[in-house]
């Protein structure tokens, strides 16, 4: 599919201006820090030969262009520095820290695409009816709070009034996993240990539903407004004419072609999610990217918060290059057209 | 107007939308005078009543030190209020006028703006306000600075669209031929258009900036303690959950009924106002 392919060249060359951008963003960030980032990796009792020796190291004495300069370099050959906290490479602690995050927001995803949409659907079909007008109002609740305050009142009603999961952790420790991709799900089964894939999952569904809880809200709103948009469409009344079941209609005519415009916003929703991932993470005590970017922003860990925001940044690209693609594989205009022009 | 009220009325959810607004604006203005223990906004310590469950004396309890959580709450929906006010007075009209550059003038000038607008929104919202705490002090002042940072962005891609599509329409064209200059047609003959759909986003956006401040601040990176807010309240008392269950809870409602105020107000401005979603 040579269209395709077109688009998704396109993508990656707008993609990576975009993260040049994002580049210079974090460095200016990083810049505008009040103070010697030497002194405040140091502390007060450094002498005044080792902060001078540091900020060589830092390469602090150059112009800013040349700092970028060395700051691209390194992250070019994938070095993100040392982290003042752990005092060990950047990217070994986003590479132990992010699966877990990753796994959380996979299947909080999963979740909001899963009830988001047939809740947009329903809510289109009965369009002015009572489920409309319930699913809107649920729909506009979900929207209405942070992710720890949904975090918060699902760890009181169903894990200590109904205890029905655990409240905190992503394993119980009784279990020993061999780490492999860090991603439990997938450690767990490849160490054959059913028993402990179980346990992995009945520990992600609580945070996983309170961080999607927004994001289902977000996406039956737009899938209703768009497949509202769809049924005022012609062909939507010739197959009412032709006796089509409702149901029929609303699947196959009225909420396909509404699918496209709400797959862009999913994509923008998912990066919303690795930011609220922060917030339900610390209500459950979820050892990712959180409880590691809170205690290096405390500390004024530079290189420790560059790297993690670069990253975040990345994994959104990375994602919302796949959704472009997903549209372009949905779009038949896109996929049969010769030049790919969208 | 009268229609504006007909179809308001008609939508008993704005309705409760705009009683929720002005309940909370009201309670935030005048929370020296409604609060219990207005004293307990700051830094004072009670022990006698300390971490007691909702009573008669205290509607919703006491926290750890013994303050009245209602006589705060009261208190933190005015920082939350005055954060979402400053923000947007400064995000909208900054965004709205590189929106209204880029979308009616184009060319370079407009690819570039767009290009930085996407290397913002490429970013998590809440990932770029905690990089900006992270290396700023943690005050209200640097808080509304780090959120304003961050929400510019989005005004100028709404603008921008609309007035890429205004650009072509007859009223425009017939300003162009009359020989209206660029700043003319740009803020009195489109930027009237794009208004209808600012205002709602700015309503829809209060509920917005409310959720990501009190985020900030819940992670400890926002308003400090002993000032009141809503986040860091929720913080505070997330340890002692499920016993001390008023703690988290009544802050944690208070945020979900002030945001749901905005946005029930915004769905209803939205359809008043005919804005497309």
């Amino acid at each position: 599919m040579p269209a395709v392919i077109h688009l998704l060249l396109r993508r990656l060359g707008i993609s990576f201006v975009v993260l040049i951008g994002v580049s210079m963003l974090i460095f200016a960030i990083a810049r505008v820090i009040p103070g010697d980032p030497a002194r405040i990796a140091l502390g007060p009792n450094a002498t005044t030969e080792q902060i001078a020796k540091l900020r060589t190291a830092m390469h602090l004495d150059e112009s800013l262009p040349v700092q970028y300069g060395h700051f691209i370099a390194d992250v070019s050959r994938g070095d993100l520095g040392i982290s003042l906290y752990t005092n060990r490479p950047v990217t070994k602690d986003i590479a132990q820290f992010l699966p877990a995050t990753l796994e959380l927001v996979l299947l909080a995803g999963l979740i909001m695409i899963a009830v988001g949409l047939p809740l947009g659907m329903l809510a289109a079909r009965y369009r002015e009816r009572w489920p409309d007008h319930l699913i809107r109002v649920l729909a506009l609740l979900t929207v209405s709070a942070p992710g720890f305050v949904w975090a918060v009142i699902l760890m009181l009603l169903f894990a200590f009034y109904l205890p029905l999961f655990p409240i905190a952790g992503r394993i119980t420790d009784s279990f020993e996993i061999t780490r492999v991709t860090g991603f439990l799900t997938v450690d767990t089964l490849l160490a054959g240990n059913l028993e402990a894939f179980v346990d992995v999952i009945h520990h992600l569904i609580l945070p996983a539903i309170a961080l999607s809880l927004s994001g289902i809200g977000q996406a039956a709103r737009l899938t209703r407004a768009n497949m509202v948009e769809t049924y005022k469409k012609p062909y939507i009344e010739m197959a009412q004419a032709y006796g089509f079941f409702p149901s029929k209609i609303a699947r196959s005519y009225a909420f396909k072609p509404s699918l496209i415009p709400s797959l862009t916003i999913i994509g923008l929703d998912f990066a919303a999610m690795l930011g609220n991932a922060f917030l339900v993470e610390a209500v459950f005590a979820w050892p990712g990217l959180s409880r590691y970017g809170v205690a290096v922003i405390l500390r004024k860990d530079l290189n420790a918060i560059m790297g993690t925001v670069l990253i975040i940044a990345i994994t959104f690209l990375i994602v919302n290059i796949i959704v472009d693609m997903m549209i372009a594989f949905l779009n038949p205009r896109i996929r049969h057209s010769a030049r790919g022009s969208a | 107007m009268i229609r504006a009220l007909r179809i308001l009325a008609a939508n008993p959810m704005s309705l409760i939308g705009l009683l929720l607004v002005s309940i909370i604006i009201l309670a935030a203005t005048f929370a020296p005078l409604l609060a219990p223990y207005p004293t307990h906004n700051g830094a004072i310590v009670d022990f006698a009543y300390a971490n007691k469950a909702p009573n008669a004396r205290n509607w919703m309890g006491t926290d750890l030190v013994g303050r009245d959580i209602f006589s705060r709450i009261l208190y933190a929906f005015r920082i939350s209020l005055t954060l979402g006010v400053v923000v947007l007075a400064i995000a909208a009209p900054v965004g709205t006028a590189i929106g209204l550059l880029a979308g009616y003038v184009g060319g370079w000038v407009g690819a570039v703006l767009m290009r930085i607008v996407d290397v913002f929104l490429s970013i998590p919202p809440l990932v770029l306000a905690i990089a900006m705490m992270g290396v700023l002090e943690p005050t209200l002042t640097n808080a509304m600075l780090a959120v304003t940072v961050m929400w510019w962005p989005w005004y100028a891609r709404l603008v921008y669209s609309i007035a890429r599509a205004e650009r072509e329409e007859g009223y425009v064209l017939a300003a162009e031929v009359m020989g209206a200059g660029t700043p003319h047609i740009a803020f009195r003959e489109i930027l009237p258009n794009c208004l209808p759909a600012i205002v709602t986003k700015m309503t829809l956006d209060m509920g917005f900036v409310i959720i990501i401040a009190s985020s900030l601040s819940f992670l400890g990176l926002g308003v400090q303690p002993p000032t009141p807010d809503l986040g860091s309240m929720v913080a505070e008392g997330a340890r002692y959950l499920p016993d001390s269950w008023w703690l988290t809870v009544f802050p944690g409602l208070a945020i979900l009924v002030a945001v749901f105020g905005f946005n029930l107000l915004g769905d209803g401005l939205r359809e008043i106002l005919e804005v497309d979603e």
